[in-house]
């Protein structure tokens, strides 16, 4: 069970200040929705929280281990765009982690490992509802398609944290609903924590256990450069809570057929 | 009456369009050979179509009378040799040193700005260094190719590496890629076919260099040919090699766009 813990974090780019004492601890699997005004922030916390940007100051640790200054396997992303790789098809797509993992200098596994990564990779795909549509390009994929796809592609390296950068942001509300759904499920099944960011208020409150603003508590114009943006409410929402004692089922394989999402390809 | 940039041609003026300039020079020779010839028969500067096809047959399918070659089959040959070897060497070397420099900081750092000079001196102007230090042989014609040519395809191999979103670069790292795999499974795949535009790109001035460097010091070629002929006034000779040479750079280029086509099938996917 994955606990964030910030720690006094500060950013600061030259003169400018973009966050200040951002500290807060997370419970285990939490879905934590960042909100806030744009340019406030949100999306340099969750790169901090990627390993993309390093704090200025404070510091960020996960199960209590400080966070690794680059990228690493145990967190996943999903960005608004550009997050599948446009010259794989779906379901190269997501076993390029189970292959990168298993073959460092070829990239490609052949045979019974690659049988079962494959294997593994379809499940993955069955679970965000993307079966059909294994053989497809990024390109021929629908906007909401492309989404479950790269959750998909994350969710296959079972991150102990899943970071969304305005996932949703540019799909239809018919397809975004279908979309939450499925990452509910995942989320449940998975019991990883997740950071979102998102624009859009009420799908903060819909998916978060938490909800999490961000914004500037001075905004005299002589004051912009000098003071960043904190957190300015930490809101729980008990219903989404899940059963404390829920044991994370393996990815992909036996989980409930309730638990499945009973949704069609979007076209 | 609706403004210009709105009325199209169908696709049979489109066609017709298409065909027009050809036809007007080929009638504008036909028109000003016909009148020299007129003036006088042994004109030699716009022969007749019977002229050119009396050369034609005489360098392509008569053996040469001093060493028993088709003439236009070896220079063909000779200078086709020379391009690929070139084009061959500098696209290795432009694909390694443009994925290097845009994939790797460090790198980049070192080379960007020793390639953006060097991409800036005029190829034509070291050809002499280069004959003095590689002689006149088929080597300084190859390097001058390569020199001249490989700044352009690793400056513009790097800026597509560069191009390509962060947030792949981020999302293949979060998958466990190493550099290695980032580069070999993320950027060259998508690059590639950026090498092969690159490539038809630099074809143009490859072919440049190529009868540059014959046209000074070779023994066949078809550089060497048509600057030999130029003593002889031989436009018969001239103009069909320079068609010829045209027809070669066209269906060159034309190979390597059915190449990208064929080996890059999720370009064109989902594109309509």
């Amino acid at each position: 069970m994955t606990r964030v813990t910030v720690e006094n974090v500060w950013k600061t780019y030259g003169r400018q200040t973009v966050l200040e004492r951002i500290s807060f601890e997370t419970e285990a699997q939490s879905f934590i929705s960042l909100v806030g005004p744009s340019g406030c922030g949100k999306s340099t916390f969750l790169r901090m929280l990627l390993g993309d940007e390093a704090p200025t100051k404070g510091r960020i640790l996960v199960d209590g281990v400080q966070l690794q200054a680059e990228p690493s396997p145990d967190r996943g992303v999903v960005f608004q765009k550009y997050s599948v790789f446009p010259h794989l098809t779906a379901l190269q797509n997501v076993m390029l982690g189970l292959e990168l993992a298993q073959s460092p200098i070829v990239g490609h596994l052949f045979g019974k490992r690659r049988r079962a990564a494959r294997d593994a990779s379809r499940a993955m795909l069955k679970s965000v509802g993307l079966e059909a549509a294994e053989n497809k390009y990024p390109a021929e994929l629908s906007g909401g398609m492309q989404q479950r796809l790269a959750i998909a592609q994350a969710l296959v390296k079972r991150p102990k944290l899943l970071l969304l950068d305005e996932p949703f942001g540019a799909l239809d509300p018919g397809i975004r609903a279908e979309v939450h759904e499925i990452l509910l499920t995942l989320w449940r099944e998975t019991g990883m924590t997740i950071f979102m960011v998102t624009h859009d208020l009420s799908e903060a409150f819909k998916l978060g256990t938490r909800v999490i603003a961000f914004d500037r508590r001075k905004t005299r114009p002589e004051e912009l450069e000098a003071y960043g943006a904190t957190i300015t409410f930490d809101l729980p929402v008990m219903r989404k809570i899940p059963p404390p004692d829920a044991p994370p089922p393996p990815a992909g394989a036996g989980e409930p057929e309730a638990a499945k999402p009973r949704i069609a390809i979007a076209g | 009456m609706r403004r210009l940039i709105n009325q199209k041609p169908d696709v049979l003026s489109r066609l017709l369009l298409a065909a027009l300039p050809f036809f007007l020079v080929f009638v504008a020779y036909a028109l000003a050979s016909q009148a020299r010839l007129a003036a006088n028969p042994d004109d030699k500067l716009l022969p007749g179509w019977a002229t050119f096809m009396e050369a034609i047959n005489r360098v392509a399918f008569v053996p040469d009378l001093r060493a028993g070659d088709y003439l236009l089959l070896l220079d063909t040959t000779v200078s086709l040799e020379r391009l690929a070897i070139g084009v061959g060497i500098a696209t290795l070397i432009g694909f390694v040193v443009g994925v290097l420099q845009g994939l790797i900081p460090y790198i980049r750092a070192t080379l960007t700005n020793f390639t953006s000079v060097v991409s800036m001196i005029p190829a034509l102007a070291i050809l002499p260094i280069l004959f003095i230090t590689f002689g006149l042989g088929e080597t300084a014609k190859i390097v001058l190719i390569v020199v001249g040519i490989v700044p352009f395809i690793i400056r513009d191999l790097a800026q597509r590496v560069e191009e390509l979103p962060h947030e792949q670069i981020i999302k293949a790292q979060t998958l466990g890629a190493s550099t290695w795999q980032i580069a070999t499974r993320v950027v060259v795949p998508q690059v590639l076919p950026r090498l092969i535009d690159s490539v038809r790109l630099s074809l143009g001035p490859a072919w440049l260099y190529l009868i540059a460097a014959e046209a000074i010091a070779a023994e066949s070629g078809l550089g060497y040919r048509i600057f030999l002929m130029r003593r002889y006034l031989s436009m018969d000779v001239i103009l069909p090699y320079v068609a010829w040479i045209t027809l070669l750079a066209f269906l060159l280029d034309f190979l390597l766009r059915a190449l990208r086509r064929i080996a890059f099938r999720w370009m064109y996917r989902g594109h309509m």
